[in-house]
């Protein structure tokens, strides 16, 4: 699901501004799958995806695959239309060092709508 | 394309607030009942905007709305440099009666978003025989958290970016980019710490609902508006409250967030337009 991540970041030198001062690595869950997703000076520079054996990360978001389809659907429901609605209901969890996402949330957040972005740039 | 002037007039107001003397921005528009706005947290009267612009209000509402010191274009007090902003329950309603009474509002109707939903609970408590009726948009009677309080220590919150991403999940999906846009950029454009200062309000000095079941619905109406996307007000938080308040009218409004008057001023104007004029045939 997140593989897109470094190329469509790539392509994107706004969003590449917006999370220039980001220097960090975290780990998306989709279901089972972790993604680990490392970021510099605003590059996503990889994503791997798990199983990992203790590998680091600063800090996790976790949801259900289905609750990520939700997310990235075109309009997604009440509850589903940001990490915090997510976190707020008990959809998704987030733990860790919760720093670097505060410090860097807009681009943070616009990383986690990119698959439903893509998909409606695709579709337009 | 030809210039446009907007029929709002903005001015500067000098007064006092618990002895202490502001100069306090505000706008207005309209003419006829008062309808006195109050802003977010961290934001300032701009939000209301498009209600000074529809003529179906303004031809028989005086729509006024200040920036709270500290915010928008009003200062803060002679001395900020020196103290950290934090508003409290007893200054935040001190400041709209301060307001109310400069500027001579006679029997308004008070609305307020967010921690303005919140203190119209409290004025409609101890102040509802002098006021006309309080809706309380995005508005609850006690504070419903959605972050952790150790959030409100970091130093993200005196930066307006930061706040804006903060909340922009409270902006429902169906809201035009323009103006989803634009109420974020109220959060950006907010001083280092006023939206955190504004939080020791919301979060932690505004549990009225132990009062507010007091409140007389009879002399003073209250409604209750509250966006279907919002999770900071939940639209279980204002059924819970319009349960407490005997006679209280809570309106869940489909596909809206936690600004409404900004974030969809359009589909905002069906719900608020029922309401205003149920308040003004009252009379």
């Amino acid at each position: 699901m997140f593989e897109c991540l470094k190329d469509a970041v790539a392509a994107r030198p706004d969003l590449q501004r917006i999370g220039r001062y980001m220097d960090s690595s975290f780990l998306l869950e989709v279901g089972d799958t972790p993604y680990h997703v490392t970021v510099k000076d605003g590059h996503v520079t990889a994503v791997d995806i798990g199983p990992f054996k203790m590998r680091s990360w600063d800090f996790a978001i976790r949801a259900s695959k289905e609750v990520w389809d939700v997310f990235s659907s075109d309009m997604p429901p009440s509850g589903y239309q940001d990490l915090f609605a997510m976190t707020r209901y008990g959809h998704a969890s987030l733990d860790g060092n919760t720093a670097p996402l505060l410090h860097n949330l807009r681009y943070v957040k616009e990383l986690l709508a990119l698959p439903r972005t893509l998909r409606q740039e695709t579709s337009q | 394309m030809s210039a446009r002037i907007e029929p709002i007039s903005g001015r500067y107001v000098h007064l006092e607030i618990e002895g202490r003397p502001y100069r306090i921005y505000f706008e207005e528009a309209g003419s006829g009942i008062p309808l006195l706005c109050l802003h977010t947290a961290g934001a300032h009267s701009s939000q209301y905007r498009h209600l000074m612009c529809d003529d179906t209000v303004t031809d028989r509402f005086r729509v006024i709305a200040f920036d709270l010191p500290w915010h928008g274009k009003s200062n803060p007090p002679v001395g900020w440099e020196g103290e950290e902003y934090k508003l409290t329950s007893q200054f935040y309603v001190a400041a709209i009666a301060a307001f109310s009474q400069a500027m001579e509002l006679e029997r308004p109707v008070v609305m307020g978003c967010s921690m303005g939903g919140r203190v119209v609970v409290r004025l409609a408590q101890e102040q509802g025989a002098s006021l006309r009726g309080v809706i309380g948009l995005e508005g609850s009677d006690s504070p419903s958290p959605w972050y952790d309080n150790s959030w409100l220590e970091s130093p993200e919150f005196l930066r307006g970016d930061f706040c804006a991403a903060l909340v922009s999940g409270l902006v429902a999906p169906q809201s035009p980019d323009e103006f989803r846009w634009e109420t974020l950029w109220h959060y950006y454009q907010g001083g280092p710490e006023v939206f955190k200062g504004d939080m020791h309000f919301y979060r932690t000095d505004s549990d009225y609902a132990r009062e507010s079941s007091t409140i007389d619905t009879g002399h003073c109406p209250v409604f209750l508006m509250t966006g279907e996307y919002d999770y900071s007000c939940t639209p279980e938080d204002t059924l819970r409250t319009a349960e407490r308040i005997p006679g209280a009218e809570a309106i869940i409004m489909a596909g809206m967030g936690h600004f409404p008057m900004s974030e969809n001023p359009a589909a905002f104007r069906d719900y608020i337009l029922p309401v205003l004029a149920k308040i003004a045939d009252k009379d």
